[in-house]
């Protein structure tokens, strides 16, 4: 029996920040998981992964994290992903204060 | 202190210069990442989840007035005015950008400080007892070796590749400070029959997912076999180790594996032929390093405006009852200076902080700091007749938390909130729970209790040897929290035992309370410690007040 595939995103840390970044439909890293390409079928994540992972000047560590859809856009649906969306949570540093 | 000859400044720098032209080449596409990766990680940059991180080496844990300086000076530039002490005395920088790590790096060699060999599977940070050269009840200064250590290691060809990491520990006292069980080889410093100072070498210790204590592999050590030893152990470690499977690699499943006899028979025989190698040259090298590390002239002055002082402040009083340890000196102490400030990041200290620190320790400390693995601060010389100045200065800039060895004095690794590998959050818990017993007035009266938390298995918050442990785990998508109880870092080093069914991170702090409470209730007198009553005691009676609800179930 195969695994029934859940939506994703493609998410990377970018090379010269190092923040968490997501690919977008237009092909653009964001900061900004809301602007993000929600994958919903499991050929197409693999050629966006493929695309993300052939951009080594940009991105570091492509993967594809769980996500779902949300009135504003892609969010996550765990919590570490929640947190590279965020920052830390001892001091508002990252992309809380940042975007 | 050692400082630097032309040999290291020069192998510093051109550290920093390959690393440079390796950051280059990464930006401009010739360097894949998984070939930068390798690089970058022998020079302490890791990639967590928010950014890029800088491990910093702080040798054996100790610093200068300058070091320390410079180190607020990095923050402030190229990081976000802070930086994160750590378990094995280093300091972590946060939310560097790739393109400033080499000034960073040159920032650090500006003043004898590097970040090689913080990562990777080579020989790390050597680490020893933060109270080196000041402790009353200490043979002697063990920071020497640990030094002669980091210069054997530090690029030692042989080893920079080894099956995984490996951590050494020394400590130059019977009370161990430093954690020597717990790393893959602990030196402890004691005598022989003759009264002769040497080493009892501990291997196979450590943390992680297979907690072990170490083993005692050589009862003595002369203290002129120390680097030949030390390479026919790692040599031997680097043959046997296992390179398939990296949660089997550590020396302690090495020595786990082929058992103590084997490993102290092959150890021995490479010891004989390393030993042959030895010409001599490390002892002159050890002679030489020695000089660096005289102690400071002490001075004699009149304690009685320290005892007016104490008996004047009941502040002062509190402090100078937690945050002080003996001296080897007459009318000196060891301060410790809380970098746990109730409700505050563990061992995160501000830019400002620092220079107030190096301040007080050029002032009134013989110009030195160190680093403990319990993420403190600690200005080593101080006389007795300067601590009531030093307390002031330090309450200004809100480092004068007297709570060192008690409940909020937590160790906790970043955690989710910034590393990649965690599997849940530390910080948060170690912020709530001192919060929690600094409301509830309750920790002085606690008395001696190490918590500490690690945000994954690999335990660098050395969970297993806290009196009480905690581990933040991932189930099934939501934080939650083991408790171990009864372990111990020191000389009786023990690994703590799991309590039973781990805690929501809204339990969490709850279960604390009402473990403390019960230690309470159930202590003999005010002197029995937790760990004490732990010990007479055992799990059970801890259990039934961590769980009420599952003894309520049983007795209906």
């Amino acid at each position: 029996m195969s695994r029934t595939f859940t939506p994703k995103v493609v998410t990377a840390n970018a090379l010269l920040e190092g923040d968490a970044i997501w690919l977008t439909e237009d092909d653009r890293w964001t900061r900004d998981i809301r602007e993000a390409e929600l994958i919903e079928d499991e050929a197409h994540a693999t050629i966006r992964l493929l695309h993300g992972q052939s951009q080594p000047d940009v991105a570091v560590g492509v993967y594809l994290a769980d996500a779902k859809e949300s009135a504003d856009g892609p969010t996550t649906t765990h919590f570490r992903e929640a947190f590279r969306t965020r920052g830390p949570s001892n001091y508002a540093h990252g992309k809380q204060v940042e975007l | 202190m050692y400082t630097y000859n032309d040999f290291d400044e020069a192998f510093v720098r051109n550290r920093v210069a390959q690393f440079r032209a390796q950051v280059e080449r990464r930006i401009d596409g010739s360097l894949t990442e998984d070939e930068f990766k390798p690089l970058r990680l022998m020079n302490g940059l890791y990639l967590q989840l928010h950014a890029y991180m800088l491990r910093v080496a702080v040798p054996y844990g100790t610093l200068n007035s300058a070091q320390m300086r410079q180190l607020a000076f990095i923050a402030d530039k190229w990081d976000k005015g802070y930086g994160h002490f750590t378990t094995r005395q280093n300091i972590q920088y946060n939310w560097p950008e790739l393109r400033d790590v080499p000034d960073m790096l040159d920032a650090l060699a500006d003043v004898g400080m590097h970040a090689i060999q913080t990562s990777g599977n080579t020989i790390r940070n050597v680490t020893a007892d933060h109270f080196a050269g000041a402790a009353a009840d200490e043979i002697e200064d063990p920071r020497p070796v640990a030094e002669l250590l980091r210069q054997w290691s530090t690029d030692h060809p042989e080893f920079q590749f080894l099956p995984r990491k490996f951590k050494i520990a020394v400590t130059g006292s019977s009370t161990d400070r430093a954690v020597t069980k717990a790393h893959d080889i602990g030196l402890r410093m004691v005598r022989n029959e003759a009264g002769e100072p040497g080493f009892e070498v501990i291997i196979g210790g450590g943390l992680g997912r297979t907690p072990m204590v170490g083993k005692v592999i050589r009862d003595f050590l002369p203290r002129e076999d120390l680097l030949p030893y030390c390479e026919a152990i790692v040599s031997v470690y680097n043959v046997l180790g296992r390179r398939d499977n990296k949660y089997k690699a550590r020396i302690k499943i090495t020595v786990h594996e082929n058992g103590l006899d084997v490993m102290r028979d092959k150890i021995e025989a490479a010891f004989a032929e390393k030993k042959a190698q030895f010409d001599g040259v490390d002892q002159e090298l050890l002679a030489g390093i020695e000089q660096h590390f005289a102690a400071p002239t002490f001075k004699t002055a009149d304690t009685a405006g320290y005892e007016a002082a104490r008996l004047a402040n009941p502040a002062f009083r509190s402090w100078t009852d937690t945050n002080l340890s003996a001296h080897k000196a007459d009318g000196y102490a060891i301060v410790s200076i809380s970098i746990k400030k109730h409700g505050n990041t563990p061992g995160d200290a501000t830019s400002d902080q620092m220079r107030v620190m190096a301040d007080l320790a050029e002032r009134y400390g013989h110009n030195e700091l160190r680093i403990s693995h319990e993420q403190n601060v600690i200005l080593p010389h101080v006389h007795k007749s300067d601590l009531h100045a030093i307390y002031t200065a330090l309450r200004e800039a809100d480092l004068a938390t007297a709570n060192i060895g008690l409940i909020s004095d937590i160790i906790a690794c970043p955690g989710m909130d910034y590393c990649a590998l965690a599997t849940a959050r530390s910080i948060p818990v170690a912020q709530e729970i001192a919060e929690r017993f600094e409301e509830l007035k309750l920790e002085h009266e606690v008395g001696p209790l190490k918590i500490k938390i690690s945000g994954c298995i690999n335990a660098c918050g050395h969970h297993h040897v806290g009196h009480i442990g905690i581990l933040g785990l991932d189930r099934a998508g939501v934080e939650n929290y083991q408790i171990t109880l009864g372990g111990d870092g020191s000389e009786d080093a023990t690994i703590g035992e799991r309590a039973g069914p781990g805690f929501s991170s809204e339990d969490i702090v709850p279960a604390i309370e009402r473990l403390v409470l019960g230690y309470i209730e159930m202590r003999e007198s005010p002197e029995e410690t937790f760990l004490s009553a732990y010990r007479r005691l055992g799990m059970a009676p801890f259990k039934a007040v961590l769980y009420p609800s599952e003894e309520k179930a049983n007795a209906a």
